[in-house]
């Protein structure tokens, strides 16, 4: 099994990891497949993510995809978030190993999880 | 960069005086060892040798060693030798190699009974859980000597004797434990054991069973009336060769090898333990194989850490399945009841002959570093 080049630099130079210490939402979504967790936090404005940050605790794809997905959707409007696949974010590695697809699930889930913490919280503004 | 070779569990690489002994084979002494001329005379001669040399290595007789294409083929030849005509109950652990569990499923497949049999925390098998499995069907009993993953090493002196008191078969899979352990099968009452030849600096595709004289068993291969009529097939000359001579060697550097791995392995294991917190050894700490480390390191993955390692020229391998095309966490490691979460920072570090000391201080000097880096984008992290 091969990671692809951008796979590797984003697994090894993760992009935007931490929390935000007041985030306007927070999502965590855990693979069934494998127990793999990845986490996300997010600060909204104007309906627009202005800040995210990713945690993961997985395994290489997991990493990178995490890392990959807050590079896509900052600067993003909640839906065209929402909009960002789990297919996008693969693409926008230049691929994942077929092993590694379900991978790709982590940090998608995680952002609507994040989104929809966000739109709970803020059904009445 | 060279290569700090960590995973000796999963193969060697040949010895040179080993790849010494094989290559006449491979060419001017090349002869089919049931031929009559004298090269055919020459290769039976050469069989004849390593089988002398394989059975001494374990205190066997020569006619009771049965060479073949591995470990896998010698745990399938054992099991389904002696269960496939009589159907009946095999009884075994829940930490077998899946040499013997998927044979074990296939088995039961057929119509044969199986009796998985847990393991403690350690990995170890209580010999009382064997002998009251016993029923009056039961053909088998195969219980490993040390597991592969783990390193724990099962009493099977105590097994084997069980087995002998009630009259049934006991076979082990000592692939790991060759030349890593005190090995007769005499002494520790084993019917049946198999051995691997690519584990102990021989080249792959050989290994043999050891069955004990007056045990019948039933081949799975049918042709000529090679090795005992149990196995047919033109013998491997040149493999058989290097597998005997690696044994041979395996046992006159049995001392000086074992202290080497145990120094090295304790050394690995205390500096991990210094170094990093929240780390915990996997398996049992004194009876255990002398080059097996396997570490659990909380809130961090295995294939992770396996890349970063594999970045810094050090091979090793996880007990988590993240790395393979399986995503199951590891069988052995939920046996002794680890939580799945956890399993999933499992690492496996297996030592061999030629590392050293430096080697090891090298791993120790990186190996902190990228737990911190992979724990700093961890949300599970202790807060
Ligand atoms: C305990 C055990 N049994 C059996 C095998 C299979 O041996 P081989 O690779 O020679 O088929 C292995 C090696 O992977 C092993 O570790
Ligand atoms: S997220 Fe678990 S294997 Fe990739």
């Amino acid at each position: 099994m091969e990671y692809s080049e951008k796979v590797m630099d984003h697994f090894l130079n993760p992009r935007n990891v931490g929390d935000i210490p007041d985030p306007d939402g927070t999502g965590e979504f855990g693979n069934p497949v494998c127990g793999d967790v990845t986490q996300v936090h997010i600060k909204v404005k104007d309906d627009k993510i202005t800040d995210i940050k990713f945690k993961t605790f997985g395994c290489g794809a997991a990493i990178a995809t995490g890392s990959m997905i807050t590079e896509l959707a900052v600067g993003k409007t909640l839906d065209e978030a929402l909009a960002i696949t789990r297919d996008d974010v693969a693409d926008a590695l230049g691929g994942l190993p077929p092993v590694k697809l379900h991978c790709s699930n982590l940090a998608a889930d995680a952002l609507y999880a994040a989104i929809q913490d966000y739109q709970a919280k803020n059904k009445d503004v | 960069m060279k290569q700090i070779y960590l995973d000796h569990a999963a193969t060697t690489a040949v010895d040179r005086e080993v790849m010494q002994a094989m290559t006449p084979y491979f060419t001017e002494r090349f002869g089919n060892a049931s031929s009559l001329h004298t090269l055919g005379r020459d290769a039976n001669q050469a069989l004849t040798r390593a089988r002398e040399e394989v059975a001494d290595a374990i205190g066997a007789n020569t006619e009771e060693i049965i060479f073949t294409s591995g470990g896998t083929e010698s745990d399938n030849l054992a099991l389904r030798g002696v269960l496939r005509e009589h159907k009946g109950h095999i009884i075994t652990s829940s930490i077998e190699h899946p040499a013997i569990l998927k044979t074990c499923q296939y088995l039961e497949r057929i119509g044969c009974d199986v009796t998985y049999l847990p393991v403690d925390a350690d990995g170890l098998v209580d010999p009382g859980d064997v002998e009251s499995a016993i029923t009056r069907e039961t053909r088998l009993i195969s219980v490993m000597h040390a597991n592969n993953e783990i390193g724990t090493i099962q009493p099977v002196n105590e097994i084997g004797a069980i087995a002998a008191d009630h009259e049934i078969p006991f076979h082990t899979d000592a692939v790991q434990s060759f030349g890593k352990t005190e090995l007769d099968v005499r002494k520790m009452n084993i019917d049946m054991l198999s051995l691997s030849s690519h584990k102990i600096y021989g080249p792959k595709g050989v290994g043999a069973l050891y069955v004990r004289e007056g045990l019948k068993i039933n081949p799975l291969m049918y042709g000529g009336s090679h090795e005992m009529s149990i196995r047919a097939g033109t013998e491997n000359i040149p493999g058989i060769v290097g597998f005997a001579k690696a044994a041979s060697l395996a046992c006159e550097r049995f001392k000086s090898d074992t202290a080497h791995l145990m120094k090295l392995r304790d050394m690995l294991i205390n500096g991990m333990f210094d170094s990093i917190d929240d780390v915990f050894l996997n398996g049992h700490q004194a009876k255990r194989l002398p080059n097996n480390a396997n570490l659990r390191f909380m809130f961090v993955e295995g294939e992770a850490m396996l890349i970063h390692l594999d970045l810094k020229g050090i091979a090793a391998s996880t007990g988590s399945a993240c790395s393979s095309a399986s995503l199951d966490p590891s069988h052995v490691l939920l046996a002794l009841g680890i939580p799945p979460e956890d399993i999933h920072g499992s690492i496996r570090f297996t030592l061999g002959r030629e590392n050293t000391e430096k080697e090891i201080k090298y791993v120790l000097e990186v190996f902190p570093t990228i737990i911190e880096k992979l724990r700093a984008i961890s949300p599970l992290t202790r807060r």
